[in-house]
């Protein structure tokens, strides 16, 4: 019961899905529509699920005085105030019928004041230490490694003015090889090439990865034991 | 609320999360924590209120529900979002050790659905179609029927590229031989690719930084 | 320490330093460059400028605010665009996070340059939706079955700018503006490729050469990044020139670019030289070593 009822609703979801994708009449539209809807309203859950599993652990770490766990304590405050804001619409001019951001709500000034530099901040990180690894590890060790490295500095170059200006000298028959248009056919074909390949190799894989699903030769999402 | 004080808490917590560029620290600790709490709640809530409350509450119970969803008032029931409710809660029992395995069935659905939705989709949009984009002609000819060497050369490029790149993903035969040959070209048509990618994703990078160094000129900017 | 070693091993907090630099000098003498649109981007603003005025056009923020230096810029262009064409525009997001940016747009830029813009009648927010492309398919399959009401709860048969939308055709186009999944893929897979709606929009710098291969079948124009934001904000500048005054965030922010692709270039090189210099170096000495060793 723990793992056969798993497989046979993955097997009839995915069946009426694919079904209603190609069959237009009842009662496959009905179904196609409905299971449609269901999927989103579960998805939701799936934030609640991560929202408890995270109250869960930091408590544990908390109650174990495990290594940092002041910071724990941080999470949980954090998680708890914003989450009361934002479930009781806390502040909010329309009250608990507005929308969930209105302006003056407390949820606004979370998410304008709080979670919007901390979130921009953090993948903004990530500047330095491209650049970083950039200066360390792009070296023209093999003839790959070369075009990859040629290629990238020819975007570089080639999507700002820098690139234009770099070879504004070369005459009209030549315009082909400035730096910007030479991006932009990188860009629109090469590139459409490579990535076209990638596309179409992933595409096998999830049609494949799907069918395995769909029919229970894949169960890796099951997890082990009954 | 005050704009002076909102640029003063975006400064601080920004100067925090970069102070990890010089090493891991408490100000930098503090930061990542509160982020992970703010943002799971945030998303929660939003989900709730945005989603939750109008597809499946006031569907469920309309009359409770018509203080906050207008829309619910006078509707009767829809008893089939049982469906969805009760597989929502199975996938909930997950953070209860002895009911765990319940949610499997909510997971299965999840699964399924999505296996249902990607099956079809990624044959035509991803497949089909891109197999139909590359089907191009080699030679390009103006209107007057004189040969269009650019153009030519590029559709060229995106056939015999597509062609190289798929090769080198198919290992089910080794690579000896003319396709050995192919597969190096395949290599190299995916070494440009990578190359672009990685000067847009420098590009992305940088645009990222640049948004918070404006933040940071507005706070300074409203000191002095 | 040889001079090619000592280069290669430099502290990275100066590198860090360096790019810090690098964005913030350009960000205080705000240089500014000329840009033009090309064809990718172009195409996406013919589409929005042939539309008739009164045209319903869907508009997805599909990002957070992680990545919104370079997103923001592209909504503001395409916002100022079908506003400026009278066109109705509904926003919407896959996103949780898109319900705050949706704000920023709704809140700040309407109001301050297109007072006389009513929601509700000229533009309307139908908030954010959970499912990732299932709720596109909802959406395609039955528009009114996820979506049936704004934001604030008002059933769209309340809403003069809704009232007659029952299905996701009746939006003549999809804009999306895309940070990963669910975006401008989910929008081509569940709703371009399925019901022939045309799909356009941006994508950042990360997920546009990924978009690539659906131009110009699947998708009819494609942002890529603050360079696409830029070309966006040119073509509408040089077709409405009362625009010229507006602030411009990507032509703006164009100035970091340039300087630290430069700098990144450079830091390449160098880091290249070093490492090609050391080489010889290492291999002179092997080579004087084995010598010595020969020696009776």
């Amino acid at each position: 019961m723990r793992r056969r009822i798993p497989l046979i609703i993955t097997f009839v979801i995915g069946l009426v899905l694919i079904t209603g994708y190609f069959v237009t009449r009842a009662p496959f539209n009905t179904l196609y529509e409905s299971f449609s809807d269901y999927f989103a309203i579960i998805t939701v859950f799936a934030f609640i699920l991560g929202g408890g599993s995270l109250l869960k652990i930091h408590l544990k770490r908390v109650s174990s005085r495990a290594t940092d766990w002041h910071y724990s304590v941080v999470t949980l405050v954090a998680f708890l105030v914003t989450l009361v804001i934002g479930l009781f619409k806390v502040g909010n001019p329309a009250g608990m019928g507005g929308e969930i951001l209105a302006a003056g709500s407390w949820l606004r000034f979370m998410f304008d004041g709080v979670y919007n530099p901390l979130s921009a901040t953090m993948f903004s990180l990530l500047a330095f230490f491209v650049a970083s690894a950039s200066y360390r590890a792009f070296r023209a060790r093999t003839k790959e490694a070369t075009i990859l490295l040629s290629a990238a500095l020819i975007i570089l170059l080639g999507r700002t003015p820098v690139g234009a200006w770099m070879t504004a000298w070369m005459p009209e028959s030549l315009a082909f090889l400035e730096l910007p248009n030479l991006a932009n056919w990188i860009m629109a074909w090469p590139n459409t090439a490579g990535q076209r390949a990638i596309m179409i190799g992933i595409a096998l894989g999830v049609i494949a990865t799907s069918l395995r699903i769909i029919l229970g030769i894949e169960r890796n999402y099951l997890g082990r034991g009954e | 609320m005050d704009v002076t004080l909102m640029l003063w808490i975006d400064a601080a917590l920004t100067l925090m999360i970069l102070s990890f560029l010089y090493r891991d620290n408490p100000f930098y600790k503090f930061a990542e924590h509160l982020f992970v709490g703010v943002s799971a709640a945030y998303l929660m809530a939003v989900g709730f209120w945005d989603h939750l409350v109008p597809n499946l509450l006031g569907k469920l119970f309309p009359s409770l529900m018509s203080g906050v969803v207008p829309g619910a008032v006078g509707r009767s029931p829809d008893y089939y979002y049982l469906i969805p409710a009760v597989f929502g809660l199975l996938l909930l029992t997950r953070l209860i050790d002895r009911w765990a395995w319940l949610s499997r069935w909510a997971l299965a659905f999840i699964v399924g659905g999505a296996a249902g939705f990607n099956l079809p989709r990624f044959l035509d949009s991803d497949f089909i179609i891109q197999v139909q984009s590359t089907m191009i002609p080699l030679v390009v000819l103006d209107a007057s029927g004189n040969l269009l060497w650019g153009a030519s050369f590029s559709h060229v490029v995106l056939v015999l590229g597509v062609i190289c790149g798929l090769v080198y993903f198919f290992f089910s035969v080794e690579h000896k031989g003319v396709l050995g040959h192919v597969s190096r070209a395949g290599i190299w048509v995916l070494m440009v690719t990578f190359g672009a990618a990685f000067g847009y994703t420098v590009m992305a990078r940088i645009s990222l930084l640049t948004g918070r160094m404006e933040a940071l000129g507005a706070w300074l900017g409203s000191i002095f | 320490m040889r001079i090619p070693d000592s280069i290669l091993h430099i502290d990275r907090r100066i590198i860090f330093l360096l790019i810090g630099a690098a964005v913030c000098i350009p960000l205080i003498l705000k240089p500014r460059f000329q840009d033009s649109p090309t064809p990718i981007v172009q195409s996406i603003f013919d589409t929005v400028e042939r539309l008739p005025p009164g045209s319903r056009v869907f508009l997805s923020f599909d990002y957070g605010p992680d990545t919104a230096p370079e997103l923001d810029p592209m909504a503001k262009a395409l916002v100022r665009h079908t506003m400026t064409r009278g066109h109705e525009v509904s926003f919407f997001t896959l996103f949780p996070e898109g319900v705050g940016q949706i704000k920023k747009i709704t809140d700040s830029l309407l109001p301050l340059e297109f007072p006389e813009k009513a929601y509700g009648r000229d533009f309307v927010n139908l908030g954010y939706k959970a499912g990732l492309g299932g709720a596109i398919n909802t959406m395609v399959v039955n528009f009114r079955t996820l979506v049936n009401a704004d934001a604030e709860g008002t059933p769209l048969d309340a809403l003069p700018i809704t009232a007659d939308v029952d299905e996701m055709v009746d939006y003549v186009i999809i804009l999306s503006l895309t940070a990963g999944d669910p975006g401008l893929k989910e929008w081509i897979q569940f709703a371009g490729d399925i019901a022939g709606i045309p799909v356009m929009g941006g994508g950042t710098a990360v997920v546009a050469p990924e978009l690539y291969p659906y131009y110009p079948q699947q998708l009819v124009g494609l942002m890529g990044g603050l360079k696409g934001a830029s070309e966006y904000e040119s073509a509408l500048v040089d077709r409405y020139p009362a625009f010229r005054n507006a602030p411009m965030d990507a032509t703006m922010r164009m100035g970091p670019q340039v300087v630290t692709h430069v700098l990144i270039v450079l830091l390449v090189l160098l880091g290249n030289l070093a490492y090609f210099l050391g080489r010889a170096d290492r291999a002179g000495r092997t080579g004087q070593g084995t010598q010595a060793g020969r020696r009776p």
